[in-house]
């Protein structure tokens, strides 16, 4: 019954509107208005012009001053400071801009309109005015370009020889974690060894893989350079953790690193903020299917110290997984071939956990 | 008017319009074919005539008005996940007759959610902003206001069109599949979009996405070698290149992106059809999914992406500058002003369409390329601001000390000007690769294309078609309703695609079915339901135009032959130009298209093919050495 009511009034708001404009249409032949080129209704354009850019531009001034507060994440890494300046700076610049151009546009709208008997200047070209909104704009951009590479260069050399390695592994849909364990060493996987038993597809018959753990929550100590070494193992995903301003994507088949140092830890920025449920969120950033909206995981930022005592007493998958262990060890006697390694596990041998700088 | 051929004729047609380019001699000969034919005008099958027509003005029209159908099914899919967006926990029960068994329990589908983005993109940025917008009046436009009876190939002109079809009625059919159309995303990056085990959307759909896109791209082919060689061949006597208005430029250059990028689509697009039916890896690789290990070793994924991309970055430009050059054009006409920096202006263009296509790998800053090919392609990319920066300077000084009548295209002009605006200089953060880190795949990316690409170019095909309108259909459209629709529409863009720029700088990411499973991102709650009641609001206003454009067509004020005292050649054709555009001699050219409020000139236009010799007192000392 309401769905016919609400069709009813539809209609007659059609109706309505196709009368008014039926209306418009013959007193505009009336007031032969309708066949005159220009007539009132170009000043009232000009003056909405300019009624558009104070009343938009305030609008706009006024929405950005009020969520500005939540559009910034707070930031909880060092590379993250220097982008967060980088930001906004370059927000400054561009906004500059914005502002002229925009303030510009509107006010020879409304500046320039017809008016009977005036004519408009015939000015066709100036070279040396084109010449000075090239350069300006160039300089401007080379020197953002400049910036921003030198950033760019940084966050993605090396990671330090010392940094804590987590392997993040995506799956549809959720995150999958390992740490290198007592040896700091991850030990091969390979994704024809996955089974319900291991999700990793690790090779326990490989000496490094024997102290590694799997976690689902994600630790990392604070103040420390922490590397992830990011994998998928179906379609593409991407470890996006907007606090730490990081983001990569995880691709089957090419493992993919990011490193960063977080500066915060979770109790910290809890306190800071005031928000004693706040946590550091690990989210999927390039669409997987399904459940790619709720692909999260959570990091927990710890002092160095709880940091050491967390990873002390996780237990080894293999210590886990006996039975596991035991079927791996079967099949090396029984001499299948070895699957294919792959590389990636050996290629960085992280210092030893002593040297690290806590 | 006049068409050239009855069904008889057919072969005789593709004759003459091959004929065209050879002789200046055909063109007369063509001429009074097309006059003669008024006389027959009764025994034309309007099957000729109207469907499959080789005429130029009708084949426009066609992609147009195929455009305005599929603009208003993106439309509407886009307001199906604002709904969502917007009200995540509401209940969507009341449109189960709709979309039936994708409704569940009064909750949309999440593999819906995402076959409705993917399909909004893949329809908004293909089938209407590039068929829809360059098909249109590249189609229409480019013979007329070059001077030619036709397009070099009015058969292949055709075909281009009917291959278009062909592939909108395929990716039309994909949207009623079982499993649903496709849904990986617009970007159909693998190996979501080459394995059915991950979304349903990568079944039937994906095979009707990429047969669809393949017959898309031959249509865009036929299309393109059209425009070239018409411009390069066919332009009548007097018009140098330098001497073409903008929009001939714009299309040229755009006609050329499209046939040097879309092959590179297809061989994505046929290596990704080998992948996903014939077994190989080309961008497979170690992958485990549904309980099975996959055979395939060896593929890359950002291959893919490279390949995709190489189309893809040059495609935004395809919608972008067509719709650039129709603003240059209205902006100059209703300013009554020469464009400023026509030359400038050509160079800009040029400069855009060259570094268009050494830009591709900014999409891919994070995606693990090698971060050595992310510093060059932050410089190549930031440096295209500079051409585009000149673009909107000369625009700006174009209008300074004009006279300006606000006909609905020039307010939609200058609408683009401002979204061109907003839009690109977002551009500068995220072409910076450190910043992208951040922005990537958030919803800053999604206001920033919409308003600079999206939003702009629609605003270039509203300025075409309103000012244009008059030499399509010989009648004009109504102005006032012409005001609201740009009004609703300008505010509506605004309102929409700022506040998103927000939630994109908090980090929100895009393709999210819902954004209440993350406390960081919860806290946009209010101005998600903002945004998408704008957007929904926004949409509704587009009927406005459609109604306008429906009852314009038949009820209209009768137009006249140049009712926006313009310069260019199109308007000295009849009201209705008719098959061969100029029923006598095509008229030569003598001057470029600008001539606007000239000093010493009575009127405040002089067209195109005024000879100096009858403008002695508006003439610039080089032209009237031109003229003696």
């Amino acid at each position: 019954m309401s769905t016919l009511v609400i069709i009813a009034v539809l209609v007659l708001l059609l109706v309505v509107f196709g009368l008014l404009f039926r209306l418009q249409i013959l007193s505009s032949i009336f007031s032969g208005s309708f066949t005159r080129d220009i007539g009132m209704s170009n000043s009232v354009n000009a003056v909405l012009m300019l009624v558009f850019l104070v009343g938009g531009g305030s609008w706009f001034a006024y929405s950005f001053v009020e969520n500005y507060g939540k559009m910034n994440p707070p930031i909880a890494s060092v590379h993250g400071h220097h982008m967060e300046t980088m930001f906004w700076t370059t927000m400054a610049v561009i906004g500059v801009a914005f502002a002229i151009t925009q303030t510009l546009l509107f006010v020879y709208a409304y500046k320039y309109q017809y008016k009977e008997g005036r004519r408009a200047y015939f000015f066709s070209h100036n070279n040396k005015i084109e010449v000075i909104w090239t350069i300006i704009p160039a300089i401007v951009m080379a020197s953002l370009i400049f910036a921003g590479w030198k950033a760019w260069t940084r966050i993605t050399g090396p990671a330090p020889k010392d940094s804590v390695v987590v392997e993040l592994m995506g799956k549809q849909f959720n995150w999958l974690v390992r740490y290198p364990g007592r040896d700091l060493k991850l030990g091969v996987i390979n994704y024809r060894l996955i089974d319900a038993s291991n999700d990793f597809g690790i090779d326990l018959n490989d000496q490094a893989s024997q102290d590694d753990f799997t976690t689902t929550e994600i630790h990392v100590p604070k103040g420390h350079p922490v590397l992830f070494k990011i994998r998928s193992r179906d379609v593409l995903h991407a470890v996006y953790m907007p606090n730490f301003r990081v983001q990569m994507y995880a691709v089957p088949g090419m493992p993919t690193r990011f490193w960063f140092t977080p500066t915060t830890s979770t109790d910290e920025m809890r306190a800071k903020l005031g928000n004693p449920k706040f946590n550091y969120e690990l989210a999927c950033n390039q669409v997987c299917g399904k459940s790619h909206y709720a692909m999260k995981a959570t990091v927990i930022v710890d002092e160095p110290d709880d940091y050491q005592n967390w990873f002390a007493s996780q237990k080894s998958f293999a210590s886990l997984n006996p039975d596991l262990v035991a079927s791996f060890k079967k099949k090396a006697i029984e001499g299948t071939p070895k699957p294919a390694v792959a590389a990636e596990g050996k290629e960085t041998t992280p210092a030893p956990l002593a040297n690290a700088s806590f | 008017m006049s068409d050239m051929s009855a069904k008889p004729n057919l072969s005789a047609g593709v004759q003459t319009a091959g004929g065209i380019g050879t002789a200046p001699a055909s063109h007369t000969e063509h001429g009074e074919h097309a006059h003669h034919d008024e006389h027959e005008h009764h025994e034309q099958h309007w099957l000729w005539k109207y469907v499959f027509s080789q005429d130029h003005k009708v084949i426009g029209k066609q992609f147009l008005i195929t455009g305005i159908f599929w603009a208003i099914i993106g439309g509407t899919l886009s307001s199906l996940f604002r709904l969502q967006l917007g009200w995540p926990e509401g209940t969507m029960e009341w449109l189960t007759p709709v979309l039936g068994k994708w409704i569940e329990g009064g909750k949309l589908n999440p593999e819906f959610y995402l076959a409705l983005v993917t399909m909004h993109g893949t329809i908004m940025v293909f089938f209407v902003l590039t068929a829809g917008l360059s098909g249109t009046f590249s189609n229409f436009l480019i013979p007329l206001q070059v001077g030619a009876r036709d397009m070099a190939s009015g058969f292949m002109n055709m075909l281009s069109y009917w291959f278009f079809f062909l592939s909108s009625i395929i990716m039309f059919m994909s949207l009623f599949l079982e499993t649903g159309p496709a849904a990986s995303g617009w970007t159909i990056y693998p190996p979501l979009s080459a394995l059915p085990q991950a979304i349903p959307g990568s079944g039937m759909g994906m095979t009707m996405w990429l047969v669809s896109m393949a017959f898309f791209i031959v249509s865009q082919l036929l299309g393109g070698v059209n425009y070239v060689t018409t411009v390069i061949n066919l332009r009548t006597r007097g018009m140098s290149m330098s001497k073409l208005p903008l929009t001939i430029w714009a299309f040229f250059l755009t006609a050329i992106l499209g046939i040097l990028s879309f092959p590179v689509l297809f061989s994505a697009v046929l290596l990704l059809v080998f992948d996903r039916s014939f077994g190989t890896s080309f961008f497979l690789s170690d992958i485990y999914i549904a309980g099975q290990a996959l055979p395939n070793q060896g593929g890359s994924p950002v291959l893919f992406q490279h390949l995709f991309w190489f189309l893809g970055h040059p495609e935004v430009y395809i919608v972008i500058m067509p719709a650039m050059g129709m603003v240059s054009e209205v902006l100059a006409t209703n300013a009554r002003k020469p464009i400023f920096g026509y030359r400038a202006m050509i160079g800009s263009l040029i400069g855009i369409s060259l570094l268009s296509f050494v830009v591709w790998a900014h999409h891919m800053f994070v995606t693990g390329m090698n971060p050595f090919l992310g510093s060059v392609f932050m410089f190549l990319t930031l440096i295209i601001a500079v051409p585009s920066g000149v673009k909107v300077f000369n625009w700006l000084a174009t209008l300074w000390r004009g006279n300006i009548r606000f006909t609905t295209a020039m307010m939609f002009s200058i609408g683009f000007v401002s979204l061109f605006i907003s839009g690109g200089l977002t551009g500068i953060i995220l072409g910076n690769a450190t910043l992208d880190i951040q922005m990537h795949n958030t919803y800053f990316v999604v206001a920033h294309f919409h308003l600079v690409m999206g939003s702009a170019a629609f605003f270039g095909l509203f300025a075409g078609v309103y000012h244009w309108f008059p030499k399509m259909f010989g009648r004009m459209m109504d102005e006032k309703l012409g005001y609201v629709h740009f009004w609703l529409t300008f505010a509506g863009v605004y309102l929409v695609f700022l506040p998103m720029h927000y939630v994109g700088i908090a980090g929100f990411p895009r393709r999210y079915y819902a954004w209440t499973g993350f406390d960081s991102f919860s806290q946009f709650a209010d101005l998600n339901k903002f945004i998408s009641t704008a957007a929904i609001f926004a949409f509704f206003a587009q009927f406005i135009f459609i109604f306008n454009f429906f009852y314009s067509i038949w009820r209209g004020r009768r137009a006249t032959e140049n009712p926006w005292n313009s310069n260019t050649l199109e308007w000295t054709t009849p009201v209705v130009p008719g098959h061969g555009n100029w029923p006598g001699e095509i008229p030569a050219v003598y001057r470029w298209p600008y001539d606007y409020s000239k000093p010493g000139a009575e009127a405040d236009f002089i067209p195109q093919n005024v000879p100096y010799s009858q403008t002695q007192s508006s003439n610039l000392p080089y032209e009237q050495e031109l003229a003696d």
